[in-house]
């Protein structure tokens, strides 16, 4: 059976899947809507929350970015898992505890003031919609590549499954599917990344794979890590290994971007709300852990995959004539993530340091003298020909690795359910910031459950219809989106609900101030330095770090202010305190 | 009663400052303040501090929360706050 075949049985039986659950979970109250009921168990919980976390970005993009960057991808990987550590210590049992919604709820309840609860619930929406547009996006591309169907009828493919499951479940069918495809996602990746660990280096574990001897041709014997070094030696790059040099980030710059990343993901509503759905305290501390022990399954295999890539990429294309390439570089020519200029005209193909041509291809419609398709980029004067998309390393990888049909439209399936667990949980989170803390809280306090219940999964509708409108127009911001989503979460939420936990004394005109000058700072120092050009002023701090500053401004500025005004009321204090004890806590309760 | 629940915060305080000490070292000091020195030695085919940026980091985060889980267990228990 060809490929594609396999890849509509694939995504139909897991579509299917998704469907019958979402039908199954189906939910008549506002607390099953927002949080599940409140019963979910921690595995599950743990296993919901990763495949929440991990998005296609995760899935597709994070093993090649690692691949083309070497040491300098561990920013990613240290950055995207050491968060749930502060979760799990700062944030996950205290919330639990507090037994509320939404994060909005915690932030307006603990600081006494509407105008708190608005500005964290705008951070919300805010952080939640640049997110899910890329998400939309994702589902796009992968419905293009493995299906051959337009970009855009993919998007609204995509749009119309998550809307049917989360309008029809809220967090309890969000919750049940993403369980699904955290399977589904998992055993994608990993089964193809152990069959290229056992092809190179005969280890079926492929985190000690990376790290072993090869075992088949040219290079028998010798350490993996070490022949890509001494390939990106021969090729003019620094050695993949190598932490600081020419070229690469500075360590302030490294040190700041993996504290924002980590800050962020524990400040990014749709992780956080996610504590909320299981029943205890207890649960919460242990549901933390098993979300990081199923993160980490990826997140460590990743890096393997990624030096694997890496090897095979440079060993089956450099110096390859293209008439003899294998059949995987053609096949992705096709769909424009491969391209090769012939610049020295021998039609061998050559791989150096540098773009072989200025931004991506942009194909001509014609062939050149090999087949290859010739580009009309201007071509700039390095000695590079190849232009490699970094997705291409776990899209191709099962091509690579010669594996059967089957496995190839499973990585397709899989990196649907990255693209819509993720979509599924910051669609709630948009869902859940209007109906329930806007437009019940602050506006209509009378309103029925029913009438609630309306609002919510209408607000689900309008959260799908502008995702897919990003998902089908991207606005260029869609590649800073790591910059604005983790920066703007690190140095908005996490200070002042880790404060709100830790600190008494920390009072609304702190929280306020607090929240105001860090989130400030941070947007605008993203605008000057990746909308308007600025070089990055902060201590050469890139815009993807300086949420780490912002969050360090938060802090000081609530601690502060709140020190110069009046303490919160006597009943706020008492609440911290009883939030710190995990004795009482009922599953979250409505108010 | 109220003394004792303050010992039992100060305790869960203390628990937290020695985790997040864990945390901070294998991630920010051996896998990037201290990456070069590390990489001088090597784990198989890894260089030291390469290895903890990329793996070793990561298993000593999933430890941490589980180590966190059940300290907390104990102490909840002894303090008679358990749920």
């Amino acid at each position: 059976m060809s490929i594609l075949a396999w890849t509509y049985i694939m995504v139909f039986l897991t579509f299917s899947l998704y469907l019958s659950i979402a039908w199954i979970a189906r939910v008549k109250t506002t607390k099953g809507f927002y949080v599940a009921g409140g019963g979910v168990s921690p595995l599950a919980n743990g296993m919901a929350t990763a495949a929440d976390w991990m998005s296609a970005a995760s899935f597709i993009s994070m093993a090649g970015m690692v691949s083309f960057m070497g040491y300098g991808g561990s920013i990613y990987l240290l950055g995207w898992t050491g968060g749930y550590v502060l979760l799990a210590l700062f944030l996950a049992p205290y919330l639990r505890k507090f037994g509320k919604f939404t994060v909005p709820d915690f932030v307006g309840d603990r600081y006494y003031s509407d105008t708190a609860r608005l500005v964290a619930l705008i951070c919300a929406i805010f952080v939640s919609l640049t997110y899910v547009a890329g998400q939309m996006r994702g589902v796009g591309i992968v419905f293009s590549r493995f299906l051959e169907v337009d970009v855009n009828t993919g998007v609204m493919i995509g749009m119309a499954i998550v809307f049917f499951y989360a309008a029809l479940g809220g967090m309890k069918g969000i919750t049940y599917t993403q369980v699904a495809q955290y399977v589904v996602l998992i055993f994608a990746y990993v089964i193809t990344a152990v069959a290229i660990s056992i092809m190179i280096t005969g280890h079926f574990i492929p985190q000690i794979g990376f790290g072993s001897v090869i075992t088949s041709g040219p290079d028998t014997g010798k350490y993996l890590l070490e022949t890509i070094d001494a390939l990106h030696r021969d090729l003019g790059f620094s050695e993949y290994t190598q932490a600081f040099g020419p070229g690469s980030k500075g360590m302030l710059d490294v040190f700041c971007i993996t504290l924002a990343l980590m800050v962020g993901t524990a400040g990014l509503p749709h992780v956080i709300i996610r504590f909320y759905t299981v029943p205890s305290v207890r649960g919460a501390r242990i549901s933390a852990g098993y979300a990081l022990l199923f993160i980490a399954l990826l997140y460590t295999t990743a890096p393997a995959v990624a030096s694997f890539a890496r090897y095979n990429m440079i060993n089956t294309l450099h110096e390859t004539p293209y008439s003899e390439a294998p059949s995987w570089v053609r096949n992705w020519e096709q769909t424009g993530l491969i391209a090769w200029v012939d610049k020295t005209g021998d039609g061998i193909m050559h791989y150096a340091p540098g773009d072989a041509f200025e931004g991506r291809p942009s194909f001509t419609g014609e062939t050149g003298e090999f087949g290859q398709r010739l580009v009309s980029n201007p071509i700039t004067d390095n000695a590079n020909e190849m232009f490699i998309d970094r997705d291409i390393m776990v899209l191709a990888n099962p091509e690579i690795a010669n594996l059967p049909a089957w496995i190839i439209a499973l990585v397709a399936a899989g990196g649907l359910a990255a693209a819509l667990s993720t979509a599924s949980g910051l669609l709630i989170v948009v869902s859940s910031s209007i109906s329930h803390d806007l437009y019940y809280r602050m506006i209509n306090r009378q309103a029925t459950e029913a009438q609630r219940l309306l609002v919510g999964r209408v607000m689900i509708g309008v959260a799908v219809m502008i995702a897919g409108y990003f998902g089908i127009n991207p606005p260029g911001f869609v590649a800073q989106v790591v910059a604005f989503a983790f920066g703007l979460a690190a140095s908005s939420f996490f200070p002042i609900i880790v404060l709100g936990i830790f600190d008494k004394r920390t009072n609304r005109e702190g929280c306020i101030t607090g929240m105001i000058l860090g989130m400030g700072f941070t947007f605008f120092y993203i605008i000057h330095v990746n909308f308007m050009g600025a070089a990055p002023w902060f201590l050469g701090i890139s815009a993807e770090g300086i949420g780490a500053v912002g969050m360090a401004i938060n802090f000081i500025a609530a601690v502060v202010v709140s020190r110069l005004t009046p303490p919160p009321p006597q009943e706020v204090q008492d609440m911290v305190e009883s939030i710190r004890y995990p004795r009482g806590s009922s599953s979250a309760y409505d108010h | 009663m109220t003394k004792d629940l303050s010992m039992y915060w100060k305790k869960n305080l203390t628990y937290m400052v020695i985790l997040l000490t864990i945390w901070g070292v294998v991630s920010y000091g051996f896998g990037i303040f201290f990456v070069e020195q590390l990489n001088n030695f090597y784990l198989g085919g890894f260089p030291l501090g390469f290895w903890f940026a990329q793996q070793g980091a990561i298993y000593v985060f999933v430890v941490l929360i589980f180590v966190y889980y059940f300290l907390m267990q104990k102490l909840d228990r002894e303090f008679d706050v358990n749920e």
